[in-house]
């Protein structure tokens, strides 16, 4: 009978230990969500967020937006249409603008991402300095935001798309700049020896062994970019650095309501039809798998 | 194996190439689309050279200006101000922390919503998608402009324009998610005589749960980049006072706010990357189209 005892045994001991998990799981789970309301209210404090505040400026936005929506009749569809887009042939030119600055300045950070990313590589690089160097110069670019680097620029290049097309350049190429990195980390070193013990050089190693490895990813994420690119050269204009953004911020500022609805359609167009172009393009390079 | 080159010479090379062109070089048909598509690259690059004005004159200009304003940066200093400065970073954090959190909970029906296996009918679907993409479509800083119209200067305008953008992109998000569980699970229960709602608890939301989470994080981490140019609209935070001090050619201070939002983004990241790894088991930062 003393196996059954000390099965039992066995038993009670699980149960025990089982039920102390869970009281222990639970009050951590207590702990944890209280610490979160409690950051939850400092911020809406800090945030000066509340619900009175919020409920206030809900209609608000309500009326805002109805008076931004011009009325469309039945009748008179295409006159009403033709007059809510009257501005249609200077808007198109204006994204047009818009999609090139995104272009030329993708094209420049990813050549400043291409020159920089192998010295932030830690399987490649050739000395602490220049990593340190290229890992920082990739953190500050990318955590500046392109509108205040634009900012800046406008002050030493002067009003128009160069300081855009700049401040979104250099904002790309810390972000693709990490990425393109993080891809070379990851790379089969075994061309890469095979070239090194032929006695190619530095360029010749990047040239044959790294960069065939790495890029239909680079083409990838240059693409996506370019995506995010055209959403950023749609804002730069807002503090005068080209694209549409100027002619958005003068219809909110002006009070054109029916500009404003009109313009955000076409800037929404714009942004969809360019993602759909580009995952198209994506998806054919490296795979539906790859990229999500 | 020894190879035999001494056979070659240029007469076997050429009756090679008659014999299998392909194998020497492309047939010229085969380049065009890689020609042209070349052509068009560099046909639009020189465009917008000459369209935009890039002259090496006026960028060498520019170039020197910009190198006396860093000139003007150092050293970076607050000038009394660091406090106010400080207290409009924190605004900063807190408002994408709200936003985050509102558009994370407005997300989920929206994601349910938008996702192939739980949403029968295509025009509900396609509905639901639509709008999330207008959602995102637009820049955070449009939203940002209009909400300031609508309510007013300071952060509330800032909130909002977090959460109309990011519902967006953490329904898409979430979307996936749900689309990619493995359905197994839910079958089981299913089988088991579960109710809808029991499937769902069980069979779908511990799949879906670590993922969202995951997102949310990322979306965090992504806010406390983006929230500091709200302010440059007038929609609350440091952007306000960045934008002043650039506009006013105070460099200094300028610069000082500047390595303030390095400092507080450097330690977010790394916060979230630790709680995120926690959360996934260690998988990778999700991608996301923002």
């Amino acid at each position: 009978m003393s196996s059954t005892a000390t099965g039992l045994e066995a038993v009670r001991t699980f149960e025990t230990s089982w039920r102390a998990l869970q009281v222990r799981k639970r009050w951590l789970t207590l702990g944890y969500g209280l610490l979160f309301a409690a950051v939850f209210a400092a911020s809406a404090w800090v945030g000066e967020f509340n619900l009175v505040k919020l409920f206030q400026g809900l209609p608000r936005i309500h009326e805002y937006v109805a008076k931004t929506l011009p009325v469309l009749t039945l009748d008179n569809l295409w006159g009403d249409l033709s007059e809510w887009f009257y501005g249609l042939p200077k808007w198109l030119m204006l994204l047009w603008e818009t999609i090139l600055i995104a272009y030329i300045a993708t094209l420049l950070g990813t050549l400043g991402a291409l020159a920089l990313c192998f010295h932030a590589a830690r399987n490649l690089s050739r000395g602490g300095t220049s990593y340190w160097i290229a890992r920082r110069v990739f953190e500050v670019a990318r955590t500046i935001p392109e509108l205040v680097f634009a900012l800046v620029f406008v002050f030493a290049f002067g009003i128009g798309p160069l300081a855009g097309i700049l401040a979104i350049a250099i904002h790309s190429m810390g972000g693709s700049g990490k990425l393109f990195a993080e891809a070379v980390e990851n790379i089969d070193m075994k061309p890469v020896d095979g070239l090194r013990a032929t006695g190619a050089n530095w360029v010749q190693t990047i040239r044959f062994a790294v960069l065939p490895q790495v890029l239909p990813n680079f083409t990838s994420f240059s693409l996506w970019r370019f995506e995010i690119n055209v959403r950023s050269a749609s804002i730069i204009g807002f503090v005068g650095a080209g694209g549409i953004g100027q002619e958005f911020y003068t219809a909110i500022s002006r009070l054109y309501y029916e500009d404003i609805s009109a313009l955000i359609i076409l800037m929404v167009c714009t942004v969809i039809l360019i993602d759909m172009v580009c995952e198209r393009v994506r998806h054919r390079l490296i795979g539906k798998e790859g990229f999500a | 194996m020894t190879l035999r080159i001494s056979g070659i010479d240029a007469a076997a090379i050429a009756r090679a190439r008659a014999i299998s062109p392909g194998a020497f070089s492309q047939p010229l048909r085969e380049r065009i689309p890689a020609l042209a598509a070349g052509a068009l690259f560099v046909g639009l690059t020189v465009y917008c050279i000459v369209l935009f004005e890039m002259s090496p004159v006026r960028l060498w200009a520019g170039f020197g200006k910009l190198l006396e304003v860093v000139g003007h940066m150092f050293p970076p200093t607050a000038k009394g101000a660091a406090l106010d400065y400080a207290y409009a970073m924190l605004q900063t954090v807190a408002m994408a922390l709200i936003g985050t959190v509102i558009a994370a909970v407005l997300a989920v029906p929206l994601g349910f919503a938008c996702a192939r296996n739980m949403v029968p009918g295509w025009i509900v679907r396609f509905v639901f998608r639509r709008s999330s993409d207008v959602m995102r479509g637009v820049d955070q800083l449009v939203w940002a402009l209009i909400f300031v119209r609508a309510v007013g200067l300071g952060p509330l305008a800032g909130i909002l324009a977090i959460i109309i953008a990011d519902t967006g992109t953490l329904a898409k998000l979430y979307s996936e998610a749900i689309e990619n569980i493995d359905r197994k699970p839910v079958e089981g229960l299913r089988a088991s005589g579960a109710s809808p709602v029991q499937t769902m608890r069980f069979g779908v939301i511990p799949q879906v749960l670590p993922i969202m989470l995951s997102n949310i994080l990322y979306i965090f981490e992504s806010n406390t980049r983006s929230a500091t140019i709200l302010g440059i609209v007038g929609a609350g935070g440091i952007g306000f006072f960045l934008a002043d001090r650039i506009r006013t050619m105070l460099w200094e201070e300028a610069c000082f706010i500047m390595l303030m939002i390095l400092g507080t983004v450097y330690v977010i990241d790394w916060f979230s990357k630790r709680l995120r790894a926690k959360i996934t088991g260690g998988t990778d930062a999700p991608t996301v189209i923002h």
